[in-house]
């Protein structure tokens, strides 16, 4: 991250501050990790405190965004479901990037077979359809949070594999790489030292969108009711509430509209990243 | 290498492709803790010991997990997907039953999202940075960013509870009737709408940049200094250079297309291969969820073998020899 800001503002250092678009999603994001911290210090009450009447309408006193079926207080869920949506999304997004770094990078790095056996089952990977298979994974494993991290990630790192291929193939021919392998380092030390440092950059700005795949794939996961549900979730609220939606709609409004706000807040970020890394390649999705 | 050589080595690629898909999901499938023998003893209230076993012996389970597997790749190649014990019904009977709710539904999403998309990001994309552009990035963006099912939900909650105007679930077949294709398409809008949305996000982004890199290609400068209206050159030069990176990401896209239509098929009680493949799962159904998984796996190669050939047809630099 302080490498991309730093490559930010080196760039043009005062005619153009910084995006606005990455503005606004860095402020965001932010404040959606400041929730999700100290979510026992802003929630009026607890996730699964009963502390209302039944179905109270947003604006209601004490409540509001209103109570659930149970009377539980829909912001302190929503409140909450920011822990385990950031939590999710960054575990399993650092997860496939790190998959997807070390086939992508071997692939690269050694060429030859060992790049031709690891791409080939990438492209197979990326033939199946990769939410089916999470749940499949998720079912295999049992509905528990890591679990969900781990679907998530085992499924998403194939893009990632074959951005870092492209990235290691083109360093490897590199005259410093060139160098560094007659000075007689190790491939280790190479990749390391050398190769990993100047492949990261797109990767950061995929890095974002990543996340907000991963949150949005949890709680699709969470909404049909396969995830973990002992776990406050802004999909497992909408899931559940889905069938009040004719006589409690808000109940699955707001906690829709905090995970829309969570993904274009990375999906900002994303853009604006990839902008100004790079004036002509304008979006990476 | 020869065109019609190059067709055939490609789908015998494909065939290689899905019998390792199926084989790699038959071998996880089995991994999921719990005793198919027990699921299908449980729905018929016995569960000793003996019986157990002659339930395995009946279906095969006491054999080795390779022998089974290789039973099954022998049967499917013969469209043979077994039977599912829960719905006392062949697989391949409920697949293809449900089969073209799912292609109305996907189909149609794919469509309206290409057209919509395509022509959106050709739109944005040779204005780059006005204000046309900006106003339909921001708009798409929100589009990107809302997760499937929960548009779903808005839909309903906006266009049948207080608008009425669409109705929220199924087909509007269900009593066995014929209500005519009006209704049919009455149902069809909102999951369509819906699972569309995602896409149009999708493909207007990959098309709005593939315009502005086209755009900025010296063969348009050349093209604009011979004096070709604006509209010759997005005919003729832009647009058959930026079209083909859309097509192979609309190909590989696909395959999550059937993805997304799980959870709206589950949210409109749409009667697809989607919803069936979330039942298969929740019901322990292994036969028809790998029966699900081969179907979706199956599009997905077959349409990436169109836009293959497509591709070669199209674009004679991408040569046959690849």
């Amino acid at each position: 991250m302080t490498y991309v800001l730093s490559r930010l503002w080196k760039q043009k250092p005062m005619r153009r501050p910084v995006d606005p678009q990455l503005a606004i999603g860095l402020a965001l994001l932010g404040l959606l990790v400041l929730v999700a911290v100290c979510a026992p210090l802003i929630a009026p009450y607890g996730p699964w405190t009963i502390s209302g009447a039944p179905y109270l309408p947003p604006l209601s006193d004490h409540h509001l965004l209103g109570t659930d079926t149970l009377g539980r207080d829909v912001l302190s869920g929503i409140i909450y479901g920011a822990r385990i949506s950031l939590l999710v999304g960054i575990a399993a997004a650092l997860a496939g990037i790190c998959i997807g770094t070390v086939i992508g990078g071997l692939a690269g790095y050694f060429g030859g077979i060992v790049d031709d056996l690891l791409m080939r089952f990438t492209e197979f990977l990326q033939t199946m359809p990769g939410f089916v298979l999470a749940l499949v994974l998720l079912a295999v494993m049992g509905p528990s949070i890591w679990s969900i991290v781990l679907a998530i990630a085992l499924v998403s790192w194939p893009s990632i594999a074959r951005l870092m291929r492209a990235e290691f193939l083109s360093l490897r021919s590199r005259e410093f790489i060139l160098a560094a392998t007659v000075l007689g380092e190790s491939h280790l030390k190479i990749v390391w030292t050398h190769m990993l440092p100047n492949a990261v950059g797109p990767i950061i700005s995929i890095a974002s969108l990543k996340v907000a795949a991963a949150i949005l794939t949890e709680s699709t996961i969470s909404f049909l009711g396969l995830g973990d549900a002992g776990q406050i979730s802004w999909g497992l609220m909408i899931g559940t509430s889905r069938a009040l939606l004719r006589t409690a709609w808000w109940t699955s409004v707001f906690p829709g509209v905090a995970l829309f706000l969570t993904v274009l807040a990375l999906t900002l970020i994303a853009d604006g990243i990839g902008r100004s890394l790079d004036g002509r390649r304008q979006s990476m999705l | 290498m020869q065109f019609s050589r190059f067709v055939v080595m490609r789908l015998f690629k494909a065939a290689a492709i899905l019998a390792a898909v199926v084989a790699l999901n038959f071998l996880l499938i089995r991994l999921i803790p719990g005793d198919p023998a027990s699921v299908l003893a449980g729905e018929s209230g016995m569960a000793d010991e003996t019986f157990l076993a002659m339930i395995r012996e009946m279906y095969g389970l006491d054999k080795p997990l390779l022998v089974q597997l290789k039973t099954y790749l022998l049967n499917a190649a013969g469209f043979n997907l077994g039977f599912s014990y829960p719905l006392q019904r062949d697989v391949i009977d409920i697949i293809i039953e449900r089969l073209p709710a799912t292609l109305a539904l996907t189909g149609s999403a794919f469509l309206i999202s290409l057209v919509v998309g395509v022509g959106l990001g050709v739109w944005a994309g040779s204005r780059s940075n006005g204000p046309v552009d900006r106003l339909i990035n921001v708009v798409v963006l929100a589009f990107y960013a809302t997760p499937g099912f929960w548009v779903g939900l808005m839909l309903i909650l906006i266009f049948s509870v207080w608008l009425r105007w669409l109705p929220a679930s199924g087909t509007g077949f269900e009593t066995g009737d014929d209500p005519g294709a009006l209704v049919y398409l009455k149902h069809l809008c909102l999951p369509v709408v819906t699972l569309a949305l995602y896409y149009v996000a999708v493909y207007f982004r990959l098309c709005r940049t593939s315009v502005i890199s086209v755009l900025h290609q010296d063969f348009v400068r050349t093209a604009r200094s011979k004096g070709l209206s604006w509209r010759a050159i997005m005919r003729r030069h832009v647009l058959p250079n930026a079209i083909l990176p859309v097509f192979t990401m609309a190909a590989l896209q696909a395959g999550s297309l059937v993805s997304g239509s799980i959870a709206i098929e589950t949210i409109f009680a749409w009667p697809g291969v989607g919803r069936l493949g979330y039942e298969a799962l929740m019901q322990r159904d292994y036969n028809l969820l790998l029966g699900v998984f081969l179907t979706t796996a199956a599009m997905v190669v077959l349409l990436n073998v169109i836009a293959d050939i497509l591709y070669a047809v199209v674009d004679p630099r991408i040569e046959v020899a690849r």
